[in-house]
């Protein structure tokens, strides 16, 4: 199986251990994972505060960069979903049949990380050790339009030496929402702060998602007050195999 | 009918309100509302939750019930002219309104036509769109609501912020003081020593609103359903005050948007499901009136149904946005709204707030008129799941927000056009999402402080007022590729 890792343009630049971890993760299962450089962003932030035609050529370039691959795996619910629920709405809005062919032949094999690992490869328990008390945000696109459901919970359950606490309001939206955050700022910091509460309330030492995008957001809201919180990718924690690694 | 011009006025009820994010700013700030509506939306959603569950077949009634919202809309046209038929058959008189201005002046003659001064309203989204309350009171009738919350809402001069629920931004104790101060001015006052008990509140309001039902000789109504093939036309409602407007007067007018005709009568066994369930988290609610035409000596003997326009075929002609029209206004999605949650209703400046509002809103308005509520959103997809006929809310938001973005489109970029180009060019090759990469790392640590950016400059600010951010690291994910998988091909 030739796999492609779409590191997505917000961990290549910011987060680059989420990166890394992913492909230690696979390497560690037995698989080796491709990088292709000709990859930039899947055209969410664009899609999705309404500048379309600038997202068409992302779409162009994704698949490209991915053709040929029996699988692309991405650490982002969010870019996935972009990925498999619009890329064909640009592809067929803009008259490119041939761009929709080819979106149509990739989409189905680009997944999220859990959803990889969970229905793909199928393990669940994949040899982690993270002994940290870990409180798990599902996001609003791993649990609506993806529907990963239980399948980051799975994984995490398996990890060795983890204390997994409950979320209150866990399925509630963080406040995040892309261009949302700039857009109305104050509403998203009204949710963020919700979602702060929560939690704090939750006496978890790290916050676990499986997107960096409302790990971004609520991490800085748990670093601006100090909540002493850090937080922790899904596939961070699911490469970790020894002690407390920062 | 079109609504393109920007002096063209909308046909929607405009609060004239500033844009979203700005109305928005007061309510969030307002720690009594955030109470208010955080209880009150917490509740109905449980209750919604239990409701729902209780139901086996709850996925096949939102498929059964979004199947026939989408047939009927399809044969719109069919449809409305059979349901003119049937009403008129039965005994009833049916006119036409292109835009709100024609419904009003159709409903003011009326109920001039009766020699009346004064209506009494059952609870009615479609005359709030048209403003037909204060339409009325330029031509001196005046207008009783006599729905709890609507009346809660008349007597402190306010708007409402929910379609349900519209005095949903007002605690018990709130209305016991409006009670006390006002109910007086309009009528029977409220009883002395009034307490914030809910079922004292609505004694009061029963005591004040009885006189009202029995001296009143028109009414004025919306309408839940309308059957094609019957004539039949239905309200739906929880306190029995929609029965008495409904039965006791000798007129009755009601005014109901296009798209809520439903084919047959037997379509009503879906809706009269998802409707409760949805909307208070009923199985049943309390009162489910139905009425065809006229009888001697039984309700009305006038009976006069308005349907309304007012850019619902505009809508109509968008194939992705078109969906919202299949709304039963349950309010299923304002209550699961992460958003209005923290906003209320108000700041969505039309009768129609929450997620299906601001799909509705600029379709039925104009997007140059509301082109802020399509971006009111996080796009968590909560409403979608509610909605019991399965409107896809963040695909019509994302639709409106391209919409909105393409109308604004000019000669000279607006800088988040600019920004959004620039952006568009750099990801378009990873040469230049590199060289972008290093400039932003390089910039990053200049700006940090023990590794953490405090304060973002520009618009970023709106971003770094609430939350910190790492610096960028000194290695990106692609140089760590490149320095670490020196293979070819790649």
């Amino acid at each position: 199986m030739r796999i492609a890792l779409f590191v997505t343009c917000l961990c290549d630049t910011l987060y680059p251990q989420t990166g890394k971890a992913v492909v230690a993760l696979l390497e560690r299962l037995g698989h080796r994972v491709d990088f292709p450089r000709a990859q930039t962003c899947c055209g969410q932030m664009h899609f999705n505060t309404g500048y379309r035609p600038e997202a068409l050529p992302l779409v162009r370039g994704f698949a490209d960069a991915f053709a040929g691959y029996d699988a692309v795996v991405t650490p982002s619910a969010s870019c996935a979903g972009m990925v498999r629920e619009h890329h064909r709405t640009l592809a067929v809005q803009y008259g490119e049949p041939e761009l929709a062919a080819a979106v149509d032949r990739l989409a189905p094999r680009v997944h999220e990380l859990s959803e990889f690992l969970v229905d793909v490869l199928g393990v669940t328990d994949v040899g982690a050790y993270f002994p940290h008390r870990v409180t798990y945000h599902p996001t609003c696109h791993s649990l609506r339009m993806l529907r990963t459901g239980d399948r980051p919970l799975r994984l995490l359950r398996a990890v060795r030496g983890i204390e997994l606490v409950e979320l209150p309001e866990a399925e509630s939206c963080c406040g995040f929402g892309g261009t949302f955050a700039l857009k109305n700022a104050e509403v998203s910091a009204a949710m963020l702060a919700d979602k702060v509460r929560q939690v704090s309330a939750s006496r978890a030492d790290v916050l676990c998602a499986a997107d960096s995008s409302c790990l971004l957001h609520i991490g800085g809201g748990l670093s601006r007050l100090r909540t002493g919180i850090g937080t922790r990718h899904l596939a961070e924690i699911l490469a970790a195999t020894e002690g407390a690694e920062r | 009918m079109t609504r393109t011009a920007k002096n063209e006025p909308p046909g929607v009820v405009w609060l004239g309100t500033p844009h979203f994010p700005v109305a928005a700013r007061t309510a969030v700030g307002d720690p009594q509302l955030r109470e208010n509506l955080r209880r009150a939306t917490t509740t109905i959603r449980s209750r919604r939750l239990a409701a729902v569950g209780e139901l086996d077949d709850w996925e096949d009634l939102r498929t059964a019930g979004a199947a026939v919202k989408r047939a009927a809309l399809r044969h719109l046209d069919t449809h409305l002219l059979r349901l003119e038929e049937s009403v008129e058959r039965a005994g009833g008189t049916v006119h036409w309104a292109a835009d709100a201005a024609e419904a009003n002046r159709i409903v003011t003659e009326l109920v001039r036509a009766t020699g009346e001064r004064e209506v009494v309203k059952v609870k009615s989204m479609a005359t709030q769109e048209i403003g037909l309350n204060e339409a009325l009171s330029a031509a001196g009738i005046t207008a009783y609501e006599t729905d709890l919350a609507e009346l809660i809402v008349q007597l402190a001069d306010d708007r409402p912020s929910h379609i349900l629920v519209p005095a949903i931004h007002k605690n018990r104790t709130e209305i016991r003081e409006l009670f006390t101060t006002t109910m007086g001015q309009w009528g029977r006052p409220a009883p002395e020593n009034l307490t914030a008990d809910p079922a004292a509140l609505a004694e009061a309001a029963r005591l004040h609103l009885r006189e009202r039902f029995l001296r009143a000789r028109v009414a004025v109504s919306g309408a839940n359903f309308a059957c094609a093939d019957t004539g039949t036309v239905v309200v739906v409602e929880s306190e029995g005050n929609g029965r008495m407007c409904l039965t006791l007067p000798e007129t009755l007018i009601t005014v109901m948007g296009i798209e809520k005709v439903l084919p047959t009568f037997a379509d009503l066994d879906v809706f009269l499901q998802l409707l409760p369930r949805s909307a208070t988290g009923e199985r049943m609610n309390p009162y489910t009136s139905m009425w065809t035409g006229t009888h001697d000596g039984d309700g009305p003997r006038d009976f006069h149904l308005v349907l309304l326009d007012n850019g619902r075929t505009a809508t109509l002609r968008d194939t992705v946005g078109r969906q919202a029209l299949a709304c039963i206004r349950c309010s299923a999605c304002l209550n699961v709204c992460p958003v209005y949650e923290r906003t209320g209703g108000h700041a969505y400046g039309s009768p129609y707030p929450g997620p299906i509002g601001a799909v509705l809103t600029p379709q039925l308005a104009g997007i140059e008129h509301a082109p802020s509520l399509p971006f009111a959103s996080t796009l968590c997809g909560a409403c979608y799941d509610a909605c019991p006929v399965k409107i896809d809310i963040p695909e019509v938001l994302l639709h409106l927000r391209a919409r909105a973005v393409e109308s604004k489109r000019g000669p000279l970029p607006s800088p988040e056009a600019l920004v959004m180009k620039a952006a568009a060019t750099t990801l378009a090759s990873p040469r230049a999402l590199a060289w972008a990469q290093r400039a932003a790392a390089l910039g990053g640590r200049v700006l940090a402080r023990r590794g953490v950016l405090r304060r973002l400059p520009g618009p970023l600010a709106r971003w770094s007022a609430s939350r910190d951010t790492a610096a960028p690291p000194r290695e990106t994910f692609r140089a760590w590729w490149r320095r670490t998988h020196r293979r070819p091909g790649q």
